[in-house]
């Protein structure tokens, strides 16, 4: 019979090799289905590491896809902590590209060093507003806020659906239903000329350190930290439990609506009803990969994009379809899962009648 | 204004409901079976895609519609096998390792319809389960012409609910199943295995869910689209805690919803556009979110859902 006897500490090595470990039985797993599909496996991954990686075009590209996915992994990995099972980013980035287009495309007029801000802030404010309502939902009414955020995404994709075919369409655009671009005083500044690269990056990489300082080093984060833990000992330690929920609930949706202004600001300039290709479920992937940790995040985004960068490349190159991406992801992630066993239990068989 | 509620008397809008009610009552039942063994299965939108694809790709190679079926059944048991594997017990989150679960189905069937089909402008097309012939009840007006649109694999759904409801509240197996989502310790005293009772609980439910899918691609249409499950899955595990884990309140909730459903799409055709189409769209998820915000006080959620049991540990 075999036992999982929790470790109190692990060692450093072993996080690193689990990681490594889990990525590479990802790579296995997938070969699977590949070698079943008759498709040269060996030549696809090493397509998709080019792809991914191969030049500094395929880097900045592979660095481009991950600035959402910084955003939408710590917006899940800030909730996960505590517990707030958000499963809402993708409809809390739309909220922020919504707002996005609603401040940047002409409403206000100002400098760029007023309007970038503005735009930003109004963004996080939108995501944080739209998960307030079912972080209230189940601190007031006990519903649960894992079916309340998903479905929450197919509304809010409607509305953003009904504002670009109606009161926010660019008459321009030729009936394409999009909303006006962004004036260029709300455009995040590329960081290398040529490239698709921005700004949004930087202010990812810097969010992912504040939220590490914040949640290690302020009383506030250790009080999230308290309440994922067990909430029902925060509560009677006395932490005050409804708020450290609404403060995860307005970090997490606030980072979520990040992502929707960094894509908007920073890439695409104006908002369809295809932004996202999933950056919110992927987040979650991301978050996993990291073990929640808000600096792990940065290098499990990074690694997600690549693969979806990378499977893009090698599926104009050999005609696999680059499904192949999403099957990586979802073998990573549950074999991250698995993985993380490793790291917070030593496996110890015992013998029948010595236990 | 009559017009509104003219589409009540159409015999065409409650054979709509309860076409669209089919799939969702394979989906909260094999929502609510897992749930009252103690699992929350999150994997089920990805197994409504999965079932969707493989039984119609059963069908287009050749099987019979009800091998078609099976095939489903099979396949989400198999997403039911790693769900379960990875939760009962290694006892991992059952949120994530549901998100897990519901890529790697959608991302399998996606990548499996491409692979099988690279390049086509169409989908190809079966041909679907045929609507009914039913006697005498065929005959009468009303009555006759709702009936006369479903098909086989409705009544199949219904059949499932009287099923599951009496395994699960008369036979020795239903209570087993309650008391391991209950109370898994007093289930252990009893020499009973949770972790097997689990498993086969998830599997079975799992398989359940695939059925759904499959009715979408068997049934309703004939053919596979991407995007064609839409969030039925999400929506089915709103209805569960709707249903408060009941066969006949999910039969109840299912239809309901596809009342809702059937009612929006022919509200959308009297107003002509004076409407946004899209606010007609939300309202079915609005509805699943406010069934569930009004029940939640008074739920009862089965009382270890999303414990995870190790044998002999507190």
């Amino acid at each position: 019979m075999i036992r999982f006897v929790p470790r109190a500490r692990t060692p450093v090595w072993l996080t690193v090799a689990v990681s490594v470990g889990s990525g590479l039985a990802a790579l296995l797993l997938t070969a699977v289905p590949l070698a079943l599909s008759g498709a040269p496996v060996l030549a696809a991954f090493v397509l998709m590491a080019q792809g991914a990686a191969g030049d500094g075009f395929a880097l900045a590209e592979t660095l481009t896809r991950a600035t959402p996915l910084i955003f939408t992994g710590l917006a899940a990995a800030v909730a996960f902590r505590a517990k707030l099972w958000n499963i809402g980013a993708e409809g809390q980035l739309y909220a922020g590209a919504l707002a996005t287009v609603a401040l940047g495309a002409g409403l206000i007029e100002a400098p760029a060093y007023i309007l970038v801000p503005t735009v930003l802030i109004g963004a996080a404010a939108a995501g944080a507003a739209l998960l307030l309502i079912p972080v209230l939902f189940k601190t007031r009414f006990g519903a649960d806020e894992v079916v309340v955020t998903l479905l929450m995404n197919f509304i809010v994709l409607l509305f953003v659906q009904m504002m670009i075919e109606g009161p926010m369409k660019d008459e321009m655009a030729m009936g394409w239903p999009q909303s006006a671009p962004v004036l260029d005083e709300a455009t995040l500044p590329k960081l290398v000329a040529g490239l698709r690269l921005h700004w949004g990056l930087v202010i990812a990489v810097v969010a992912a350190l504040a939220l590490h300082i914040f949640i290690t080093r302020t009383v506030w984060g250790f009080r999230i930290r308290a309440v994922g833990e067990n909430a029902r000992a925060a509560r009677y330690a006395g932490l005050p439990v409804g708020k450290a929920m609404a403060l995860v609930g307005v970090l997490s949706g606030g980072l979520a609506g990040l992502a929707g202004a960094s894509e908007v600001a920073g890439l695409k300039g104006y908002l369809t009803s295809d932004l996202s290709p999933g950056f919110g479920y992927a987040g979650i992937v991301v978050a996993t990969l990291a073990n929640l940790s808000p600096l792990g995040v940065v290098p499990a985004a990074i690694f997600v994009a690549g693969v979806f960068v990378g499977a893009d490349s090698m599926s104009r190159a050999i005609g696999v379809s680059n499904y192949l991406a999403d099957l990586v992801v979802a073998f990573a992630l549950l074999s991250v899962l698995v993985g993380g066993l490793l790291t917070r239990f030593r496996i110890v068989v015992v013998r029948r009648g010595t236990a | 204004m009559w017009d509104a509620f003219d589409i009540l008397l159409q015999a065409n809008f409650w054979a709509a409901t309860i076409r669209i009610a089919t799939p969702l009552i394979f989906g909260v039942l094999g929502a609510l079976l897992c749930e009252r063994a103690g699992v929350l299965n999150l994997g089920i939108e990805g197994i409504f895609v999965a079932g969707a694809m493989s039984g119609w790709l059963a069908v287009y190679l050749g099987l019979p519609l009800w091998g078609g079926v099976l095939v489903a059944a099979g396949v989400g048991a198999l997403f039911g096998l790693i769900h379960g594997t990875l939760t009962v017990p290694l006892g991992l989150s059952q949120h994530v390792t549901g998100i897990g679960v519901t890529l790697l189905a959608t991302s399998v069937a996606y990548f499996g319809y491409r692979v099988a089909f690279p390049n086509v402008a169409t989908p190809p097309r079966i041909e679907p389960f045929a609507p009914l012939d039913v006697p005498v009840l065929g005959e009468l007006p009303f009555i006759g012409p709702i009936l006369g649109q479903q098909t086989a694999f409705t009544v199949l759904a219904f059949a499932c609910v009287g099923i599951l409801a009496f395994v699960l509240a008369r036979t020795p197996l239903g209570l087993a199943l309650r008391a391991v989502g209950d109370n898994p310790e007093a289930v252990e005293a009893q020499g009973l295995s949770v972790v097997g009772l689990r498993m086969g609980a998830v599997m079975a439910g799992s398989a359940l869910m695939a059925l759904g899918g499959a009715f979408l691609t068997l049934s309703a249409f004939n053919a596979f689209y991407f995007g064609m499950i839409n969030g039925r899955g999400w929506v089915c595990i709103a209805l569960t805690v709707f249903a408060s884990w009941r066969p006949g309140k999910a039969l109840l909730g299912a239809l309901l919803f596809g009342a809702l459903d059937a009612y929006q799409l022919r509200l959308q055709t009297i107003t002509g556009g004076a409407v946004p189409s899209q606010i007609f769209l939300m309202l079915p998820y609005l509805f699943s979110i406010a069934a569930l915000v009004l029940v939640a006080r008074r739920a009862d959620y089965p009382r270890a859902l999303m414990k995870p049991y190790f044998k002999g540990q507190r």
